[in-house]
């Protein structure tokens, strides 16, 4: 059906509206997120980041819109073995060993019953935690923790990996190596969207998404984003497109009297920036 | 579903308990250290046939032990994989709804196996409990029962948001039926209108069937019958329960 594989984006985000709690926490969003690279998903906490990534995994009730992952409705039954999802908080049993935990996860995605242990290590060995193996993961420590719980996502080796702030709280050495072990599985074909409230990371990132109020402010790579912006860094350009957004919703706002000043309207400079 | 899948769910299930020994232990000496406490509080109670009260309360608490006990681990342990994002993922995986239940009644089955193993020959063989009818069917109950206190745990916690809801469905759902399912007279002379509706409810028939074992000697053809009761509550429970399971959340 596909003619060119390549073409097909692995995520694909068209008018996505999604309304939590009375709130509306994205009001509309489309965008491609091409296959095969590290794209980092940038924004303040708040922002909509998890609530995009939950609607990407297909546990999200979302009020409008399309997203599909592979050229497959997202969260369809046949997508649950090709698409990886690390949560923010650590979601691993506490009262297993690391071993048991991955064992059952590897079990759970299909891992052929002879190679759930070669499985097991590789993985454990991936996050480097192979000399805790065995223990508890309620003894471990909080960063230990979230390891576990990225190698449970990395089980089975899925094509699309939605890691929900897996650096947050590791020491500069861990953060550089998992970054790595990213790129690596980027190029044997993985795509990773991988979100985090620290804008640094976006040198680590092949393509990066600034995020806020639900929309992207920016779609592209660091390159692109900081020549459209004239910004050092992410950070600053994040600053410049927010006052950017700011400054047309003002110019919006005195057309027409009465709009919330915080509502970001539609990212004109999202255009520029990918430009 | 798939078997492979049901089972790598209740093998991990039973390892968590097996890592909290504190537990096990609670399971197993508490059932036993009630009866006894039953027993002694009637040693010196006849019944007005001129038999021993406690042989007429026993059967009905070896078939509520197993019952209320896995009906409130059922509902803390789902209520625990909610909360610890756990079930967030797994409803990620490519793992059925059902799988999930029924690795989880699996699991709980086999833990009240052994409870109703340890609790029965405890009865009986400690507490001279008189069974006129197999004892094997008074395990074969308890597991029943106890299948039944999962599903409905299963079932009920799904509408618990927090801890404290999901205790306080133990009196709403399980102190009703612990009132009227005989253990405190016989159902038949209970007023009109609550008889009925003590029809309706699953534990009246779990005790029934422990009753009619310690009492008659053929019992297996009425047991047989109250048990079909008792497993289509089984089987609506896991079914609804695993209706409730919604990928999707707001």
């Amino acid at each position: 059906m596909v003619k060119n594989e390549g073409v097909v984006p692995a995520i694909r985000v068209r008018d996505l509206r999604v309304i939590r709690g009375g709130r509306t926490v994205i009001p509309g969003l489309t965008l491609d997120i091409p296959r095969g690279q590290v794209v980092g998903l940038l924004g303040p906490s708040g922002c909509g980041k998890t609530t995009l990534m939950r609607c990407v995994v297909g546990v999200q009730k979302i009020a409008s819109g399309d997203v599909r992952v592979l050229d497959l409705p997202a969260g369809g039954p046949e997508l649950r073995h090709r698409v990886g999802y690390l949560t923010q908080a650590p979601s691993v049993y506490g009262d297993l060993t690391i071993e048991e935990n991955l064992r059952y996860f590897a079990a759970v995605v299909g891992t052929p019953r002879k190679a759930v242990g070669d499985e097991v290590a590789r993985v454990v060995d991936l996050v480097s935690l192979a000399d805790h193996a065995g223990s508890r993961v309620d003894t471990l420590s909080g960063g230990q923790r979230s390891r576990v719980s990225l190698a449970a996502a990395l089980v089975g080796t899925p094509e699309v990996l939605v890691l929900d702030e897996p650096t947050v709280g590791l020491d500069p050495v861990l953060r550089r190596d998992l970054w790595d072990i990213f790129h690596r599985l980027a190029e044997g074909g993985v795509t990773l969207l991988i979100s985090s409230h620290v804008m640094d990371e976006a040198v680590r990132c092949d393509h990066i998404l600034l995020m806020r109020a639900g929309l992207m402010l920016a779609d592209g790579t660091l390159a692109e984003v900081l020549g459209a912006t004239g910004a050092k860094d992410a950070e600053q350009a994040f600053l410049t497109l927010v006052d950017r957004a700011n400054a047309a919703a003002a110019a919006a706002g005195a057309a027409s009297a009465g709009t919330p000043a915080d509502h970001v309207p539609d990212p004109v400079s999202s255009k520029e920036a990918t430009r | 579903m798939s078997p492979r899948l049901t089972l790598a769910t209740a093998a991990r299930v039973l390892g968590q308990i097996r890592h909290d020994r504190r537990t096990i232990a609670l399971l197993l000496i508490v059932p036993c250290v009630l009866l006894g406490l039953g027993a002694w509080i009637f040693a010196d109670t006849k019944t007005m046939a001129g038999g021993n009260l406690f042989d007429q309360i026993g059967g009905p608490l070896l078939g509520i032990f197993p019952f209320v006990v896995i009906f409130l681990v059922t509902s803390i342990a789902t209520l625990r994989e909610r909360q610890s994002g756990t079930l967030e993922r797994l409803l990620t995986l490519p793992l059925g709804k059902g799988d999930l239940i029924a690795g989880y009644a699996i699991a709980f089955g086999v833990v009240a196996a052994v409870q109703a193993t340890v609790a029965c020959g405890f009865a009986v063989y400690v507490l001279g409990l008189d069974v006129r009818g197999p004892v094997w069917l008074l395990l074969v109950v308890a597991v029943m029962d106890a299948l039944l206190g999962s599903a409905l745990g299963l079932f009920v916690s799904a509408f618990a948001v927090t801890e404290f809801q999901a205790v306080q469905f133990m009196p709403a759902f399980v102190l009703p039926q612990f009132l009227l399912c005989g253990l405190f007279g016989p159902r038949d002379e209970l007023p009109e209108g609550l008889r009925q509706f003590s029809d309706l409810l699953p534990l009246s028939y779990a005790v029934d069937a422990m009753t009619t074992i310690t009492t008659k000697a053929d019992a297996t053809g009425d047991v047989l019958l109250d048990m079909l009761v008792v497993l289509g509550f089984v089987v609506a429970g896991v079914v609804l329960g695993a209706a409730t399971l919604r990928r999707r959340t707001p």
